[in-house]
């Protein structure tokens, strides 16, 4: 049996008094990609923002590699191998494609290597190499997702936390990123991917949970859950 | 025509110490969104420092022998000891007030403005200090246009600073992660950036800024008083929104503008409204281009 990388234990957690996620237990384990979908204001984003602690934990425990982190800061994290590329991208809309990806590098010292790694985002996005001296802000939606997406990678983390990345992409572009979130993987990386495009999110990824008002109401192997009634018929567009 | 020359190089100069207080004020606004009243006490703080060490070195000799290693230690000293200062100033007034409304942080920056110039009225006295004269009274002349040594030496610190901070906030690691801070403070801790750190460090760049200005002004103007901070503190404000707030390259361009015509106005209208140019622009800026000359999103030269 592998080991969980992250395990969520009963985590609850929201806005002031807003419960948002009601006792969540999750697992990810290592070299997997796990996916979590959801409807709108199911949680997932709340999910994931917990993970990093910009959200507190109100109850439960979040343990990556069995150490509890739910009370380390969040700006720890990225140097543990922790590392989100959040909804809406997030990217800086003032700073450079290419000082954008160096950001991400931020606690990283080995220059060299960061300098490779940047070659190595331009070589998953082309696109990206051309904008580089750019300002993020002037990016398209899905070349703003591909820096997300580099921006995090620069970090190297071993858990990589993926927020919508479909979210306003044409269908093409959305392929492309599916694409790369699986080779990704390949190298070595772990993803947690929250999406609401459950059909492209389930077929990549290993296992799936189903989040729904802050509950987790499904866990399976992904194939299963895109065989799931259900689940076909809640979020999956299929009609009969 | 010779009398226009002279007063654009007054202007220029009197423009550089604007511009290095207005920094300060913008910087800070860029990253916490907050107006730093307390920020005029930096630069009287910084010229109090500054005659404090210069009259202790001119006393002992040393300011006579080696004026330029006396001024520049007496500089940096300066700046470091506003560094702390702001530091203090960040600790005890503004951070614990960091989730609280703008409104509360900006009440407590007018009163550490009240608190600083006091606490150096208390301690230095209310009356006006006189600066060691360092270099010669003399200068250039050219016709009757009359640059002295003084200016000079004040627009070369001043460019030198400014040159200094570009290079800092444009090239560095730590000013891009200024930057990306200022631009969204959750997404730069997402990718590990410390905000408080940057918000400390902020600080200490602004105040260091108006030190130097603060010790610039005293050598030019000979002396130093407990409320010096006020004017020029307010003035530079108006240049850091004329410039556009939030956005360093406004900052400066803000400030040699807010200079000039200051000068301009009291040389060719009436040195009588000497003061009141400024707050003129101030009233204009806001009234017709609340976003200033470099307007918040143009480019990414805010902080």
């Amino acid at each position: 049996m592998k080991k969980p990388i992250l395990e969520l234990k009963n985590v609850t957690s929201g806005y002031n008094e807003i419960q948002v996620l009601k006792n969540i237990s999750i697992k990810a384990f290592e070299g997997e990609i796990v996916a979590v979908i959801g409807g709108n204001g199911a949680g997932k984003t709340t999910m994931l923002m917990t993970i990093s602690n910009i959200v507190p934990v109100t109850s439960g425990e979040i343990l990556y590699y069995g150490e509890p982190i739910h009370k380390k800061p969040a700006d720890v994290l990225p140097g543990i191998g922790l590392c989100q590329a959040p909804e809406g991208r997030r990217i800086f809309p003032r700073l450079s494609v290419e000082d954008n990806l160096e950001m991400g590098a931020f606690l990283r010292r080995d220059n060299k290597k960061i300098s490779e790694d940047i070659e190595y985002i331009y070589q998953l996005f082309p696109i990206l190499k051309d904008r580089k001296k750019q300002h993020g802000g002037s990016l398209s939606g899905g070349e703003q997702q591909m820096l997300a997406i580099g921006r995090a990678m620069m970090s190297r983390p071993k858990l990589l936390l993926l927020d919508e990345p479909s979210l306003g992409l044409a269908p093409l572009i959305v392929l492309k990123i599916f694409e790369i979130i699986k080779e990704i993987n390949k190298k070595g990386t772990t993803v947690l991917l929250v999406e609401q495009n459950a059909n492209l999110s389930l077929k990549i990824a290993q296992r799936g949970y189903v989040m729904e008002t802050g509950k987790i109401i499904a866990q399976d192997d992904a194939n299963a859950l895109l065989n799931n009634e259900e689940i076909k018929k809640a979020y999956l567009g299929v009609s009969d | 025509m010779e009398y226009f020359i002279q007063q654009l190089i007054n202007g220029l100069t009197l423009g550089g110490i604007y511009a290095l207080i207005a920094l300060g004020y913008t910087m800070v606004y860029g990253i916490i969104q907050l107006i730093n009243f307390a920020h005029g006490e930096f630069f009287a703080a910084g010229g109090y420092m500054g005659v404090i060490l210069l009259s202790f070195l001119s006393a002992n000799g040393y300011l006579a022998t080696y004026p330029w290693l006396c001024l520049s230690g007496a500089i940096i000293l300066s700046m470091a000891y506003c560094s702390l200062l702001a530091t203090g100033v960040e600790k005890i007034a503004y951070k614990p007030l960091r989730k609280s409304s703008r409104l509360s942080v900006l009440l407590s920056a007018l009163g550490m403005s009240i608190f600083i110039q006091n606490g150096l009225m208390l301690t230095q006295g209310v009356y006006d200090k006189a600066y060691p004269t360092i270099f010669s009274q003399g200068g250039f002349d050219f016709g009757n246009i009359k640059v002295s040594y003084m200016q000079i030496v004040m627009l070369l610190i001043t460019i030198l600073l400014l040159i200094l901070l570009n290079l800092l906030v444009f090239k560095t690691r730590i000013g891009k992660a200024m930057r990306a801070t200022a631009q969204d403070k959750t997404m730069s801790s997402l990718v590990g950036i410390k905000s408080d750190r940057i918000i400390s460090l902020t600080f200490i760049i602004g105040a260091s800024l108006a030190a130097a200005a603060g010790i610039m002004v005293g050598m030019y103007y000979g002396s130093v008083g407990y409320t010096m901070g006020f004017v020029p503190g307010i003035k530079a404000f108006a240049a850091a929104v004329l410039g556009g707030i939030g956005n360093i390259t406004g900052a400066m361009i803000g400030g040699f503008l807010i200079g000039m015509i200051e000068i301009f106005g009291a040389g060719y209208i009436s040195s009588e409204y000497k003061d009141v140019f400024a707050f003129i622009i101030l009233i204009g800026v806001l009234y017709f281009m609340p976003t200033g000359i470099m307007g918040e999103n143009i480019d990414d030269t805010r902080v």
